[in-house]
């Protein structure tokens, strides 16, 4: 079946650095390796899941499955001030946090 | 604090009254006393004298008798206390100091408790030792040789320990009820939504809850019914009202039906665990409840189902660490997504970088049906297996940890090992149900032994019943 997690294969170092790329992560050559060898492990595990029999099941995403939206009237309410929102930068610049030049 | 006549917050609140001392300088003794021995267990990062003397004047001046007057109680570094350092135990929240204070935190203030902060836990609640905390492990307090638990490890030593009367930790597959029941004390996970979230730092959002660690079950009842309650800064949290926990300790427990699941007693278990646990199922018929097998046939996949939905969610939840606006930056970054990259790479720890590798990829097209998705169905199955047992009982007796406390590094250097230890607790996190682990003997070696029961949800009060039952007639 298209999406059993056995289908997907071994998790490769390729994929890891790829993964490592999405989640803004750089890792070294030994980095990598030594990832690789424990999340495999970790998922040659996980393939249990495949075993489950989950046709017509929903998932669930919220366990109190009575709550639904939860909004408030759009009113502005008070809020964190500038200075307290800012109160932790690592660079500030007026009322914005500074950082590097984007290229 | 050290008087062996102190406890729990009762025998704690004659104990200062007797001390004929301003509250001020209780603090300072107290803090003198955390020092003291968190030089043996390290169960605080840090512990600032003159700030629990300012909590303690502030609370002195507000001359309000709340419940939890001048009881000190520790809370978990990823619980945010306004102004004071609150890092998760990692160093890429260094130096961060909150702007505002979490629900639960002004909640205790309200009833003039004595917060301690930065009770030391793994590095964002990722873990089942307190080993990956960047500031060091923790040791429990009963063999110091030996973790705590975790992730909550700080909180449930520093009670086990007498450094704080109670504490507030935080569970997301067990991270209040295994500390706690290597450590010999009672840890409660409520039912999700029944505990604010706001200004607990996120790990796995469908999953976390705030509890109490505390010396027993009555004390449990009543900090549950301080910290609980809708809030409206927590879209999660229901609009139920919060029953007086303390009540329901009053009731015996003739006639009750106790599940015990066959799944929760394999291979697998150490001997001295199954035995202490097996004398609490003997306590509990002594005491009038009768006990009837159940099963929970889907239990064997919840710590695959959880290393998927958990490491997804935090994945999500830790993207925002990005040097940006709190925090550690690097210095070495000259443009912005390597001050992303190298700041990440820096600040977090292994643990860290696995779980969000582990998360992005379950989640990465081509991977999403086939891992999460599926985990998302596979949590409704576990789900309905506690539907099914409720319909039938009124709580469910298992063991909390498969063993007592192990030493510290023995699981280290294997992962899944380690992820392995959390197969009684994940399930009541996944079905979102609460859950209390309350100490039930000593196995080899004088290590104390937990003993967990679970409830339908919202039901805490029976929780409450049959432990304090329990603790009672033991």
């Amino acid at each position: 079946m298209a999406d059993n997690i056995n289908n997907r294969g071994l998790i490769t170092e390729d994929v890891v650095k790829h993964v490592a790329s999405l989640s803004r992560l750089s890792l070294d050559a030994d980095n990598v390796a030594r990832f690789q060898r424990q999340l495999a492990h970790i998922l040659e595990y996980i393939v249990q899941l495949d075993e489950v029999d989950i046709k017509g099941v929903p998932p669930t995403s919220h366990v109190l499955s009575s709550m639904k939206d939860v909004f408030r009237e759009d009113e502005l309410k008070p809020s964190l001030m500038p200075d307290e929102a800012l109160s932790n930068a690592p660079e500030r610049q007026g009322d914005f946090f500074k950082v590097p030049r984007v290229i | 604090m050290t008087d062996t006549d102190i406890n729990g917050i009762d025998s704690y609140k004659k104990w200062m009254e007797l001390q004929k001392e301003p509250l001020t300088s209780l603090a300072g003794t107290i803090a003198e006393n955390i020092s003291r021995v968190n030089k043996d267990i390290h169960a605080f990062i840090s512990v600032e004298k003159d700030t629990l003397e300012k909590r303690a004047g502030r609370i002195e001046a507000k001359n309000k008798k709340g419940r939890l007057w001048g009881v000190p109680v520790a809370t978990k570094d990823n619980i945010c206390v306004k102004g004071e350092l609150t890092t998760c135990a990692s160093r890429i929240l260094e130096g961060f100091r909150p702007p505002y204070s979490a629900t639960v935190v002004e909640k205790l203030e309200e009833e003039g408790a004595l917060i301690v902060a930065r009770a030391n836990m793994d590095e964002f609640a990722f873990g089942s030792s307190c080993e990956t905390s960047c500031y060091g492990v923790t040791r429990n307090p009963c063999d110091t040789s030996r973790i705590p638990g975790g992730s909550s490890g700080g909180s449930a030593a520093a009670v086990a320990a007498g450094q704080v009367v109670a504490a507030l930790g935080s569970d997301t597959g067990g991270s209040i009820r295994q500390p706690a029941a290597l450590c010999g004390v009672v840890g409660l996970k409520p039912t999700y939504g029944r505990v604010s979230r706001y200004g607990l730092i996120a790990f796995a959002s469908s999953l976390d809850q705030i509890g109490p660690l505390t010396r027993n079950v009555a004390d449990s009842a009543l900090m549950l019914e301080v910290i609980s309650g809708h809030d409206k800064m927590d879209s999660t949290s229901v609009e139920r009202p919060v029953p007086k926990y303390t009540d329901s300790l009053a009731k015996d427990i003739k006639g009750l039906t106790i599940g015990i699941p066959k799944e929760y007693f394999t291979s697998g278990i150490d001997d001295d665990v199954n035995e202490r646990v097996h004398a609490a199922i003997d306590v509990i018929k002594r005491l009038g409840a009768k006990t009837i097998d159940i099963s929970l046939p889907h239990t064997k996949y919840a710590v695959s189902c959880y290393y998927i939905i958990a490491p997804a969610e935090a994945s999500s939840n830790l993207a925002r660490y990005d040097g940006v606006h709190y925090g550690y930056r690097t210095k070495k970054a000259d443009n912005l997504i390597d001050m992303y990259t190298f700041s990440r790479n820096e600040g977090f720890g292994e643990e860290a970088k696995r779980r969000i590798l582990l998360g992005t990829y379950s989640l990465s097209s081509g991977y999403y049906e086939a891992y999460y998705l599926k985990a998302q169905k596979v949590r409704t199955r576990i789900t309905e297996d506690f539907n099914k047992a409720f319909a039938v009982c009124d709580a469910i007796l298992t063991p909390t940890s498969p063993t007592t406390a192990f030493k510290i590094g023995e699981k280290t250097d294997d992962p899944l090992k380690m992820y392995l230890s959390d197969i009684f607790t994940i399930p009541a996190n996944l079905a979102g149900i609460p859950a209390i682990s309350v100490p039930c003997g000593k196995g080899n070696g004088g290590l104390p032994v937990g003993v967990q029961f679970m409830a339908k949800p919202f039901a805490e009060e029976t929780l409450f019943r049959v432990a304090h039952a329990y603790e009672r007639g033991k």
